[in-house]
């Protein structure tokens, strides 16, 4: 009897857990999602209605900062990709002694607050900063232009942010790679390109998907980025709930809105793993 | 007026980090974070317990950098004095950031009358007359609070709170044009001056709706005691349309400052006290005037929230009644350079800050009064029409 009873009481805190902070708030957030306010009621008064067409006028009326959270979350996501590889190959592979040194320069910028570093960046791109005035010397970009207020800054602003969340998993990747299988794809006489197209990305596979959801799911709900390097022009869904949440105080359309980045985002995932194949993943 | 940080504030570790270094510019040019943390932190009870608050205590949130501040002793030179006297321990926290977000924070708590973790708290006017209208605000003693007669004239009997029985100003606060007087060498007095050629794209406005849209209103001769629906609309449409257009890079709260100070924003609608910081920590580089066609002006105020026990709330309205002492009010306002509500604290200037005493943006005269327009009150839902109107606008 008790060798049976003891895993599910070791499970016990995670369920508890998990249900206090994971399982109420959803349910609360869904009852919350189809209210209504209370006619001649004062601010943050609603009543349960169960008007689910909220979803149907939180989306059309938010098209747009939905549709702008993918484009950003995927170009951020695959830029980080471009700079995370070579990066995790070149610590895995070439890292020698150096490699947990390296290791520690990724995970750096965790030790700093993740608000900071982004207000940093705002001073980066800044007229004051070193950017822009090298980019108009040289001429990239003409005297009127300025990089914060940008999707530019945002994306940038994502990528920068996120990128530890794809180094890491692809490094644990591709460390785990056997160099024998390199060697002997050289010994068949495949090049360096081939065998990197052949052997080492396949194997590393796990870690490109592990990567790309870290950074894709985040990237998708963020709204600090857009907030302190964007514009009017560039908010994202995240900055509607926000303000709807906060400053409105329209607590429906913001639990409504929740529930829709969710549910798309889960659907997205899971169209990307399907396609990917998760039996790799670990 | 979210004015200081505003809204977009630092985590708390962010802020710890940059408070070892605090300046009033110095925070404000770090601010402009928005606080993932903040939300965390939001949702944290604070509270020592029903009643809140002890004997010999008095629990203060306020807005961030709005007290005088020594660097040197890192303390509240004015508040240190009043802990010394009455020999109530003043608990200073700058943690009323924005008036939608604290509202957000404290308004369960409110509602089931438990404590929120403040004995007392400055809510911008139309704030103010929300945790009125629902309940969450105490009447004073007033026998606690004799310097209450202080208060200028004009601002004695609000419509939220005619006899200020439950509300006392704590700082005024005017919106007006600021510009970078490089870029604007005649100055911005107009709203074609605001939206004038060389500013365009580095224009930024407040997230705070009454001033922004307020603005923008009074150049159209619409008069901010009767604005309709309408009207409202019109100017959000406005605003709207120079997102669009690309002349407004920004709706901000007090990152705007920073904004000027990196040449992002060469001009602005902003708020007096930050701005004559501005001026004075960059050696004229700045400026700031009310439009011609009229500025804003608002308050922030003291009010005790109704679960504060009575011992506190005893404490809270001596804590009130010591900065409506003239003396008090005029070492505040040479600090926070924002409008003193307190009668016979430019008498007191003159003592401390002659160059201040005859500023009419701390002690208006009757040609600055003339220019400065309040916002009527707002009906319930139309305060929630408009200001979803206005967050839309901004991309919310």
């Amino acid at each position: 009897m008790r060798k049976i009873r003891t895993p599910y009481l070791l499970l016990l805190p995670g369920f508890a857990f998990l249900f206090t902070f994971f399982i109420l708030p959803i349910m609360n957030l869904a009852q919350t999602s189809t209210q209504t306010p209370v006619g001649g009621g004062d601010t943050g008064e609603f009543e349960q209605t169960l008007r689910f067409s909220n979803y149907l006028d939180a989306f059309l009326e938010n098209r747009e900062q939905f549709g702008r959270s993918f484009v950003y979350a995927t170009i951020a996501t695959l830029l980080a990709l471009a700079i995370a590889y070579p990066l995790a190959y070149a610590i895995a592979l070439k890292g020698g002694k150096l490699k947990n040194f390296m290791l520690i320069l990724v995970i750096a910028p965790f030790f700093t607050s993740f608000l900071l570093r982004t207000v940093a960046w705002k001073q980066i791109l800044g007229e004051e900063g070193f950017v822009v005035p090298t980019l108009r010397t040289i001429g990239i970009i003409s005297e009127n232009t300025t990089l914060t207020s940008t999707s530019f800054a945002v994306v940038m602003g994502m990528t920068y942010n996120f990128l530890p969340f794809m180094t890491l998993p692809l490094y644990a990747s591709i460390d785990r790679i056997d160099p024998r299988t390199l060697e002997a794809s050289g010994d068949l006489y495949a090049n360096g390109f081939t065998t990197f197209r052949r052997v080492t990305l396949p194997l590393s596979m796990p870690g490109v998907v592990a990567g790309t959801l870290l950074t894709f799911i985040p990237a998708a709900g963020d709204y600090v980025n857009a907030e302190i390097l964007g514009s009017p022009n560039t908010k994202m869904i995240g900055n509607v709930i926000e303000s709807r949440y906060l400053t409105i105080v329209d607590y429906p359309t913001a639990a409504a809105l929740s529930f829709t980045l969710m549910v798309v985002i889960l659907i997205l995932v899971t169209l990307y793993i399907r396609k990917a194949g998760t039996e790799e993943l670990v | 007026m979210s004015k200081k940080v505003s809204k977009k504030d630092l985590s708390p570790e962010a802020r710890a980090i940059i408070n070892s270094q605090v300046t009033r510019r110095g925070l404000i040019a770090g601010t402009g974070a928005v606080g993932a943390a903040g939300l965390l932190a939001a949702c944290g009870s604070s509270g020592d317990g029903g009643g809140g608050g002890d004997a010999s205590t008095v629990r203060w949130g306020n807005w961030p950098l709005y007290l005088d501040y020594d660097e040197d002793t890192k303390k509240y030179p004015t508040l240190e004095a009043f802990s010394a006297e009455s020999g109530i321990a003043a608990k200073y926290f700058e943690d009323y950031n924005d008036n939608d977000e604290f509202y957000g924070k404290v308004q369960a708590q409110l509602k089931l009358n438990e404590d929120i973790g403040y004995d007392v708290v400055t809510p911008t006017d139309w704030m103010a007359a929300r945790w009125i209208r629902l309940g969450y605000a105490q009447k004073f003693d007033l026998d606690n609070i004799p310097n209450r007669v202080n208060i200028l004239d004009s601002l004695s009997s609000p419509s939220f709170d005619p006899n200020r029985e439950s509300t006392l100003t704590w700082q005024g606060i005017m919106g007006g044009f600021g510009w970078n007087t490089k870029t604007n060498p005649k100055g911005v007095r107009t709203i074609d001056d605001l939206f004038a050629p060389q500013n365009k794209g580095k224009i930024v406005v407040l997230s705070e709706m009454r001033d922004t849209i307020g603005i923008i209103l009074l150049s159209q001769g619409v008069d901010l005691q009767s604005v309709t629906e309408d009207q409202f609309m019109n100017a959000v449409d406005f605003m709207e349309g120079k997102i669009a257009d690309g002349w407004i890079r920004g709706v901000k709260g007090n990152e705007y400052a920073e904004d000027l100070t990196s040449g992002d924003a060469t001009a602005v609608i902003g708020w007096s006290g930050d701005m004559f910081i501005l001026a004075s920590e960059n050696e004229g580089k700045f400026d700031f005037a009310i439009p011609e066609s009229g500025g804003t002006i608002s308050g922030d105020n003291f009010i005790i929230p109704t679960p504060v026990g009575a011992d506190a709330k005893a404490n809270a309205e001596k804590l009130i009644n010591y900065y409506y002492d003239p003396a008090v009010a005029a070492e505040v306002a040479a600090y926070v350079n924002y409008v003193c509500p307190v009668k016979g604290a430019q008498a007191e200037m003159e003592m401390i800050a002659p160059e201040l005493a005859n500023s009419p943006y701390i002690f208006p005269d009757d040609a600055m009064s003339a220019k400065l327009n309040v916002f009527r009150s707002l009906t319930p839902a139309e305060e929630s029409d408009w200001s979803e109107a206005f967050q839309q606008a901004q991309g919310n």
